[in-house]
């Protein structure tokens, strides 16, 4: 017990002590549960001054809509952002500036004793933070120069890749840095590519037809948003798991722009003025109301003890 | 069989005018049988911060006492409460960290942050975030409350008013679900009080 509280609070990584647990419940045969997913459509294309990443925001539970506007063009580096698609958590957690890193390579079907020799060889990665963005910036902090793209497409792809497909994250990853504009897919494998345009996601045949037929070089600014624009509600109005709005982002050179929301395509507009009105009230059995402390005003009462 | 019809529950949380409500049925059960009447699944972290677990109901337990945990050295290191937005930075982190072997349990997260702002967000059980600004569902009933909450709602309601829209939302959803119902629970927080209510629903 003592040792337990001197271990916690842990120092990061993933933990798999109820890895024995679960198994023995789908042996009992419980269904493992399924995952916050973005079904997705995610683009990127690179135009005449930089790149313009492209994203809908919906988030689905199996059918159900989980999230009718939630933000999937993530944060990496002041120049450079990611769209992300798969499982939310793990996208999230990738990109994302968590402060725990991970560690052994293990998926949860590998016994015991395998776990035991793998985190023995990984215990130094305990001590890197692992999350993408936050080894960016350290980068940043350590060699006083911009990140460049090619620098979080290496990190991206080794933590992927070292997962060997069990963190499902298939991301979009553009920016500028000192040697030009660029853009990158990366599959949840770890595989990239390095494209003038690119679509990930479940709408992405649908976003691919749109950018086959009109991308060509040396687009305006202008024509590039409405480019992804199209791409994007193609996305949302043909395939079921990608809905709701369309979430730009414009990197250049030195400057970015975060459009969030920036076509609200579908709006709800059958909301009833009157609203709902509840003519019988609910029975409530039992009621407690606890007031809360108000917060104390302390002036300062230097003068008196000055006298 | 889905672990997350083990035991069967409804949770759900909205915002109002500078106050939040959540809402959580009070049925435990083993599949079909109903083993308690009274269950709690909404729990008090600070007195402005409230979680609600769905799922399975021995992982919202223990995932309860490691926040609380958390929590407590929290207070003591800094001496002060943890932000609505911090705690649940520190629970998706802690979902997260089991990926792969993940905790069956859904978490509602509600409270007030700076200036008494509401805040309100649900997980999936991995940690994805999902903050919303209108109201959030989880358990066996989400599908039902989501049409519920979706029609229900309005924007900017006092404390009255919310009460009795997250109530009739809670009430109507689990009457469409076997798994959870036996009454509510619902607690409504303003800046200046915390009141809970018990309600009556269907016993069935």
């Amino acid at each position: 017990m003592i040792r337990e509280a001197m271990e916690m609070p842990p120092k990061g990584g993933f933990s798999f002590d109820l890895c024995k647990r679960n198994d023995m419940l789908v042996k009992k045969g419980l269904k493992e549960p399924s995952f916050l997913k973005t079904g997705t459509t995610i683009v990127g294309l690179i135009f005449k001054d930089g790149v313009i990443l492209g994203a809908d925001t919906r988030a689905t539970e199996g059918p159900i809509v989980a999230d009718k506007n939630c933000e999937k063009i993530h944060y990496m580096a002041p120049n450079i952002y990611c769209c992300g698609a798969g499982t939310a958590a793990d996208t999230e957690a990738v990109t994302g500036t968590h402060n725990f890193c991970s560690l052994s390579r293990c998926n949860q079907h590998v016994p015991f004793y395998f776990i035991c020799l793998f985190s023995a060889n990984f215990i130094l990665q305990w001590l890197f933070l692992d999350m993408v963005s936050s080894q960016l910036k350290l980068h940043r902090y350590h060699t006083g120069r911009e990140s460049r793209v090619v620098t979080a497409l290496s990190l991206l792809k080794s933590h992927l890749f070292s997962y060997q497909g069990y963190v499902s994250a298939a991301l979009v990853l553009g920016g500028v840095d000192v040697t030009g504009p660029h853009l990158h897919t990366i599959y949840p494998h770890g595989s990239t590519d390095t494209l003038p345009f690119a679509t990930m996601g479940s709408g992405s045949l649908a976003a691919m037809a749109v950018f086959e037929s009109k991308y060509r070089e040396g687009l305006t600014r202008d024509e590039g948003v409405k480019l992804v624009s199209e791409a994007i509600c193609s996305g949302i109005f043909n395939d079921l798991g990608s809905g709701s709005n369309v979430d730009i982002c414009v990197i250049t050179q030195g400057e970015k722009e975060y459009l969030r929301n920036h076509m609200l395509p579908n709006p709800r507009t059958y909301i009833s003025e009157k609203g709902y009105s509840f003519s019988k009230k609910t029975e409530v059995l039992r009621t407690k109301i606890t007031p809360l402390r108000e917060m104390v005003e302390v002036i300062e009462g230097g003068d008196a003890m000055e006298e | 069989m889905q672990i997350f019809e083990y035991n069967g529950s409804a949770l759900v949380a909205m915002v109002g005018k500078n106050c939040f409500a959540i809402a959580s049925d009070r049925r435990l059960g083993v599949q079909l049988q109903t083993i308690a009447t009274d269950f709690q699944k909404i729990y008090k972290i600070h007195e402005k911060l409230f979680i609600g677990l769905s799922g399975l109901a021995t992982d919202a337990q223990t995932l309860y006492q490691r926040l609380v945990f958390r929590h407590k050295l929290y207070q003591l290191r800094e001496e002060r409460d943890m932000k609505p937005e911090t705690f649940a930075s520190l629970v998706s982190a802690i979902l997260y960290e089991k990926r792969f072997g993940p905790y069956f349990c859904q978490p509602v997260i509600a409270g007030l942050g700076d200036e008494d702002k509401p805040f309100i967000c649900t997980m999936d059980s991995i940690g994805a975030k999902e903050l919303a600004k209108d109201f959030v569902v989880a358990g066996t009933a989400s599908e039902s409350l989501y049409g519920a909450c979706e029609s229900m709602f309005k924007p900017d309601m006092d404390a009255e008013e919310l009460f009795e829209t997250i109530s009739q939302a809670l009430l109507s959803s689990v009457d469409r679900d076997c798994l959870s119902g036996w009454g509510g629970h619902v607690y409504v927080v303003t800046p200046t009080e915390v009141t809970e209510r018990i309600l009556k629903g269907r016993m069935d």
